[in-house]
């Protein structure tokens, strides 16, 4: 049933957004690499007045195993406020949860009891295939006319991938979003420019590529995506195609800004071949153009061989491996995630073309191991990956998971499961972990964690159509 | 058109002004999007001609049947429809579907057209257009030939409904841009849509009760 007055978490603006009240709990992609038991979405108490603060609370089993659970996101968002097709009295309520590995899409209930999200529909891996002719989705985002997931895979061939769009309240798939997609093959994420009527689409691979764990050959072949894909949104047609040059292999992660008047956005890019260093680059439009600027390198870490993965030991070195980026609603921070060294680095980019490092956290890393204060003893396998920032800025979450087999390939001795928190200056910028929040290891039940939600919306979540 | 049935035309369409979505919000986010109030005010024409647009038709084919039928055939029919239209509108959870932001003034005159025809605007002015006594020919009281005469009635319904929703969507429009800000939307976006489907229901009820 609709509500009487919009959603109280929809927001008309980022301004607006960011004096939301703070999240009291996160939501947790979990899964299980041996595909033995379900996965999962725990729920983590994040109210620093509560008992259980920095615990797991809640947990959701789903009934198959094998989806590995990877990005996630809600039914509706601030987008609903949008004034070409308003939709303000739905409720933000459904979690719509892809397995990454088994195409279903989960449809998870969290309003009757938000710690114990209910499992409400199952769409089958049959259904993406059929209707969308698409596999392997992945990113969720809430859209002025439908619910929008990115896939990486075709139905029943490698690819193309694409975008596939849910119905906003039956959730079926209504069918591939794109009517002209011109020689785009490779998908990984999306995101959109609304009130310019520009979507955003990232490379990459099809699942053969990534599915068994990164393949050297085709990575120093450079047969990974290396493009960004600008479309008509209204017309869903692409428009154009920047390639970042073929020495950049995956450019991963889309981070528009939230002020609708903008017409920038950051997307990382995982390694460059030449040396395998990172980057982070701006999408700007000049002229009517787009044009794709790199504004940060992060260089890669000498090491010895004997501390690195058989992947690694021919390079002699530690790729910083920028997984994932998430920009503040504000526009002001950007945060990046060095997987592979294991640090997050934040960044003031008020002027995006030229980032100003403001702070830096090291935790895990190939070879840094580096532990958490609160359990100084335990060397720590994996690095800052998934990363979420609340809607004020003031908190930032990781989780530190990759994706299964390619977690297997960088940590061989097992990733382990761990979520940190941050709190943020957000007047100066600088970071400081907190040490109260640290639900790691068997708090999981042997899971392991990948992308956080927070409850009411997050810096990822929602988009604006209002300055 | 007796004066209490302008004054309910004019209601209706400020109730219709009133909505959100029916194109004030559209002109806000325009302007704020340009930071031009001379871009808000320069949305509100197009929209207020689809909105014309959506209502007149209705209003002139009712009008015009109902000059040219015997009895009280279109008010009952109207009714139903009403109604129906209503109970659908109540019961489905489905909300009006359009991508795209940046629309030319033509184009935003159609999206006001398909916004209003959508959410059955000019159904709500059948109460009050099957009530009116419509012209009729010179001999009988029904006729095709008096049909024209009803149809321009209908239209002159639709506009005056329309002049009221122009007239209370630029307010709204500028009253937002320049002093209250978006953030009264949180607390004042009633769900006139829920609203307004219970009214459809309500004056198809009222219209078969008064007419049969």
């Amino acid at each position: 049933m609709t509500r009487w007055t919009p959603d109280p978490t929809f927001y008309a603006s980022p301004r607006d957004a960011v004096q939301a009240p703070a999240e009291q709990l996160a939501y947790v992609a979990a899964f299980d690499r041996a595909a033995e038991k379900p996965d999962a979405i725990a729920v983590v108490d994040t109210d620093p007045a509560s008992g259980a603060y920095g615990t797991v609370v809640g947990w959701t089993d789903l009934p198959h195993t094998g989806d590995e659970l990877h990005h996630f996101g809600w039914n509706a968002c601030s987008s609903a406020l949008c004034p070409s097709a308003p939709h303000p009295h739905v409720e933000r309520r459904y979690l719509i949860v892809p397995g990454l590995r088994s195409s279903r899409i989960y449809v998870l209930d969290t309003k009757d009891d938000p710690r114990n999200p209910r499992l409400v529909k199952e769409i089958p891996a049959e259904d993406l295939a059929t209707k969308a002719g698409y596999s392997r989705p992945h990113t969720i985002h809430c859209g002025p006319d439908g619910i929008y997931v990115s896939a990486l895979g075709g139905g029943s061939t490698e690819g193309p991938g694409g975008i596939a769009v849910l119905d906003h309240t039956t959730f079926e798939v209504r069918g591939a979003w794109e009517n002209d997609r011109g020689d785009q093959y490779f998908a990984y994420d999306f995101w959109w420019h609304l009130t310019r009527d520009v979507l955003v689409s990232s490379e990459w691979g099809t699942p053969s590529m990534i599915e068994d764990g990164i393949n050297p050959e085709l990575l120093v072949g450079r047969k990974y995506g290396h493009s960004i894909h600008f479309w008509d949104l209204a017309k869903r047609t692409l428009v154009q195609t920047v390639d970042l040059g073929d020495q950049y292999q995956m450019p991963l992660e889309l981070r528009p800004a939230h002020d609708p008047r903008k017409e920038y956005g950051f997307v990382g890019v995982v390694t460059s071949v030449e040396d395998l260093s990172a980057s982070v680059w701006v999408w700007h439009r000049d002229n009517g153009e787009f044009t794709v600027t790199k504004v940060i390198d992060i260089p890669a870490e000498p090491a010895e061989a004997a501390d690195l993965p058989p992947a690694l030991q021919p390079f002699g070195a530690v790729p910083p491996l920028v997984t994932d980026i998430d920009l503040s609603v504000d526009d002001r921070f950007l945060y990046v995630s060095c997987w592979g060294t294991g640090e997050l680095k934040q960044f003031d980019v008020a002027d995006p073309f030229h980032p100003r490092e403001t702070g830096s956290i090291r935790l895990g890393g190939v070879t840094g191991r580096v532990p958490h204060p609160s359990a100084p003893d335990e060397r720590l396998a994996g690095g800052p990956q998934m990363v979420e920032i609340s809607r004020d800025g003031k908190r930032v979450y990781v989780t530190n998971s990759l994706y299964g087999s390619w977690d297997d390939q960088f940590y061989p001795h097992g990733v382990g499961a761990w979520m940190a928190k941050i709190d943020v200056d957000t007047e100066n910028g600088g970071m400081t972990l907190d040490e109260r929040f640290f639900p790691h290891g068997d708090d999981f039940r042997g899971l392991r964690v990948h992308q956080t939600r927070l409850q009411g919306g997050d810096a990822s979540s929602d988009s604006y159509c209002f300055p | 058109m007796t004066a209490g049935q302008l004054a309910a035309l004019a209601a209706l369409g400020a109730f219709h002004g009133l909505n959100p979505a029916m194109g004030w919000l559209f002109a806000v986010a325009r302007g704020m999007q340009e930071g031009s109030r001379t871009v808000l005010l320069r949305s509100l024409p197009p929209i207020a001609a689809g909105h014309l647009a959506s209502v007149a038709i209705v209003a002139a084919v009712v009008s015009a049947t109902q000059s040219a039928v015997v009895g009280n055939v279109v008010s009952i029919t109207g009714g139903v429809l009403l109604v129906g239209f209503g109970l659908w509108r109540l019961l489905s959870e489905r909300h009006f579907r359009w991508a795209g932001m940046r629309l030319s003034q033509a184009q935003l005159a159609g999206w006001s057209f398909l916004m209003s025809s959508a959410h059955g605007a000019g159904l709500m002015l059948l109460p009050v257009l099957a009530t009116t006594p419509m012209p009729t020919g010179p001999h009988t009281a029904h006729t095709v030939a008096a049909a024209p005469g009803g149809a321009l009635q209908g239209l002159l319904a639709a506009g005056v409904h329309t002049v009221a929703m122009f007239a209370v969507m630029g307010g709204c429009a500028v009253l937002v841009y320049e002093f209250v800000g978006l953030k009264v939307l949180r607390r004042a976006w009633f769900n006139v849509d829920k609203l307004w489907a219970g009214v459809l229901v309500a004056a198809g009820a009222l219209t078969i009760a008064l007419t049969a």
